[in-house]
């Protein structure tokens, strides 16, 4: 697979992008809440790119943008080779390009049945020639996701969590997409049911070599699909490594107090492993720190950091770090 | 630490009386709790652990009731004690704090008017005193200016903020038993990490006994003495952390530890457990986990496995557990692991 991973051209291509949200604070008063702020990145063809952080980094923000659910306020997102600027190009990267969402409740629509649900990205993008065809389609793609076909007719409310996000998957799946953004997809379920649905998106992609965006939480799950890992932190990205050596030797310290404080289902290493607690919460979007966002809460803070904004640069072959400390830490 | 356990659970039958049916939530729980100790209660959702929880404070939604079964604290029976009894005990003896922080707190009061009318409520402190009480349980939960942070309103804390405010109410009155369900879980991790640390040394500090309720194996595996593993409202599984993680021997427990992700893992495939959990308005005869285990045999499907001790620090109930000691004892000379999966009958 590392083979596949070395070519050059990209799939995705996301350079300088930045989504601004204008946010009322007062009464007239309106200012810009920063969820992604200048974060440039590529997703190889065939890889999964987890995407890790804590609540309101930014990292579903991310994903939309790179869909255009939202309008990015500045930036690029260039897929295979295409800049995506014109209303034709989104109506090319919707087909080419889609989402699972991470709560299987609400993004199914109570009042259509399952094949109405797989059907509608049929539909819109008139995607058969006649009704036998859709059917067909939509059958086959609920046997690829492990749904009964006799499951056809039924209503969402009477799937079970797990169920209910492989119906999001097929829907998904149905215009033979090359990409997949998945935001949370397994956060909402069981332990035993999360492991069936991550090894379903391991065989989707060795079966379609689908391309992944895996945006998620839980950094044991992120780790065991992903080829590589970029960390989000207050709408910037602060390190992109391989995931064994952004796991195993996480250089920035924010990455550093993030893997540390994984919750390892493991009592001898618990026991024995040594967290770093950060102290304080996440500062709020709409006040974040000048500089680099993490010195807030950053043990190795010095005055540099709070002057200019650290650059994302390449320290190791493929490891990128933005952090002004970084070769004396 | 003391002879008798500090909380002892017997036999604890819990039902829902729904439209739809009885649905058994609890069905045979026993557990005892020792001073001091943090016993964690693992399951899915829907197995009946949050239940337990509310039986032992007595906090179920109108349609819930005890059936049957006993629970003692320091030897005080609680079934059946009747409101007023149990209105001594919530606060004082056993707290709860809930996974989500921000619909436990009254959004309309102030966090200091909400910590001090639970003190007041508890213990016969006046008004002045218990705002003392409040500042100083703010300090003990690391919580930064406590004098302006007190006349503030819920919303103006963060996450884990709120937590630690929470859990400042709970052990206002220096309760024996702290019952945390899913206490981190709508939390960040490096959030998580701080709670967890915080109820770690506090725990220390004031010698409380904890029941930790959670999904989450990674936080069992960091701050419980002992594990109970449920499923369908009763308990498949029960021992030291240790011998549960690191000997699992019921076939849920087992599923459960091989479907997470580790290290190992990594680029390769999970082990799930096949099929869903299961309807409690319809549950089989046999043992709850039959229907979606690998290993099911005839006697499986037909009736429950009872409890049985496997060694001082573990307890499992598992026909497996069974068939593998008959065959210890039957042929000892022969080799252990022979057959274990094809054999229909123990």
């Amino acid at each position: 697979m590392s083979k596949i991973l070395e070519q050059e051209n990209p799939l995705v291509d996301i350079r300088n992008l930045k989504q601004y949200f204008s946010i009322n604070v007062g009464p007239f008063q309106r200012k810009p809440l920063k969820a992604v702020d200048d974060v440039s990145f590529s997703i190889r063809r065939g890889e999964t790119l987890g995407l890790v952080g804590e609540s309101g980094c930014g990292k579903t923000t991310v994903g939309r943008t790179i869909l255009h659910l939202y309008k990015p306020t500045a930036g690029e997102v260039v897929f295979d080779g295409r800049p995506i600027e014109t209303p034709a190009d989104i109506r090319y990267l919707r087909k080419k390009a889609t989402m699972v969402f991470q709560d299987p409740y609400s993004s199914l629509n109570p009042r259509m049945t399952v094949s109405d649900i797989i059907g509608e990205p049929l539909d819109i993008h008139k995607a058969y020639a006649n009704k036998a065809e859709r059917q067909e389609q939509i059958l086959e793609l609920m046997d690829r996701v492990g749904l009964n076909s006799e499951h056809a007719a039924r209503y969402a409310h009477e799937f079970s969590g797990g169920q209910r996000q492989r119906i999001g998957i097929a829907r998904a799946l149905a215009l033979h997409p090359e990409f997949i953004v998945c935001d949370e997809p397994v956060s909402a379920l069981d332990v035993s049911i999360q492991a069936q649905v991550i090894n379903m998106f391991v065989e989707l992609q060795q079966q379609l070599g689908l391309t992944y965006l895996f945006i998620a939480h839980d950094i044991l799950v992120v780790r065991h699909i992903s080829n590589r890992i970029a960390v989000m932190y207050l709408g910037k990205m602060v390190e992109l490594a391989d995931s064994k050596e952004i796991y195993e030797h996480p250089l920035h310290p924010y990455t550093r107090s993030l893997m540390s404080a994984v919750p390892q289902p493991d009592p001898k290493v618990a026991r024995a492993s040594h967290r770093i607690v950060l102290s304080g919460d996440i500062p709020s979007p709409l006040n974040a720190p000048s500089g680099c966002p993490f010195r807030t809460r950053c043990a190795y803070a010095r005055e540099c950091c709070a002057e200019s904004v650290p650059e994302f640069q390449e320290v190791e072959k493929g490891h990128f770090v933005a952090c002004h400390r970084i070769k004396e830490l | 630490m003391a002879t008798e356990p500090l909380l002892q659970v017997e036999d604890l039958h819990t039902s829902f009386f729904t439209p739809a049916g009885e649905v058994k939530a609890v069905n045979g729980v026993s557990f005892f709790l020792e001073r001091g100790k943090v016993l964690g209660i693992v399951g899915e959702s829907g197995s009946g652990k949050s239940v337990t929880a509310y039986s032992i404070m007595q906090i179920l939604a109108p349609t819930g009731k005890i059936v049957s079964g006993s629970i003692k604290l320091d030897g005080q029976e609680l079934v059946n004690v009747g409101e007023s009894v149990m209105k001594t005990v919530r606060g004082n003896k056993i707290s709860i704090i809930f996974q989500d922080p921000m619909t436990s707190l009254n959004p309309t009061y102030t966090i200091g008017h909400q910590l001090v009318e639970a003190i007041m409520l508890h213990t016969n402190r006046d008004k002045k005193q218990a705002q003392e009480r409040a500042l100083e349980m703010l300090r003990l939960v690391n919580v930064n200016e406590p004098e302006k942070r007190i006349k503030q309103y819920p919303f103006e804390f963060s996450g884990g903020m709120r937590q630690r405010v929470m859990i400042a109410m709970a052990l206002a009155c220096e309760p024996d038993i702290l019952i945390a369900d899913e206490p981190t879980t709508a939390l960040d991790v490096t959030i998580q990490a701080q709670i967890l640390e915080l109820m770690k040394s506090l725990q220390k500090e004031l010698g409380m006994a904890i029941i930790m309720i959670t999904h989450d194996l990674g936080v069992v595996a960091q701050m419980c003495d002992e594990v109970i593993v449920m499923y369908a409202g009763s308990i498949c599984e029960q021992g030291t952390a240790d011998e549960i993680f690191y000997n699992p021997k019921h076939e849920y427990t087992k599923g459960l530890m091989r479907s997470i992700p580790t290290a190992e893992t990594a680029g390769s495939k999970l082990q799930p457990i096949s099929g869903t959990p299961i309807d409690l308005l319809c549950m089989p005869e046999g043992c709850p986990f039959a229907p979606r285990c690998s290993n099911a045999m005839k006697i499986c499907l037909k009736s429950p496995c009872e409890r049985m001790r496997l060694n001082k620090d573990h307890m499992s109930a598992c026909w497996m557990n069974v068939k593998e000691s008959m065959e210890n004892e039957a042929d000892k000379p022969k080799k252990k692991k022979g057959g274990e999966k094809n054999e229909q009958n123990p």
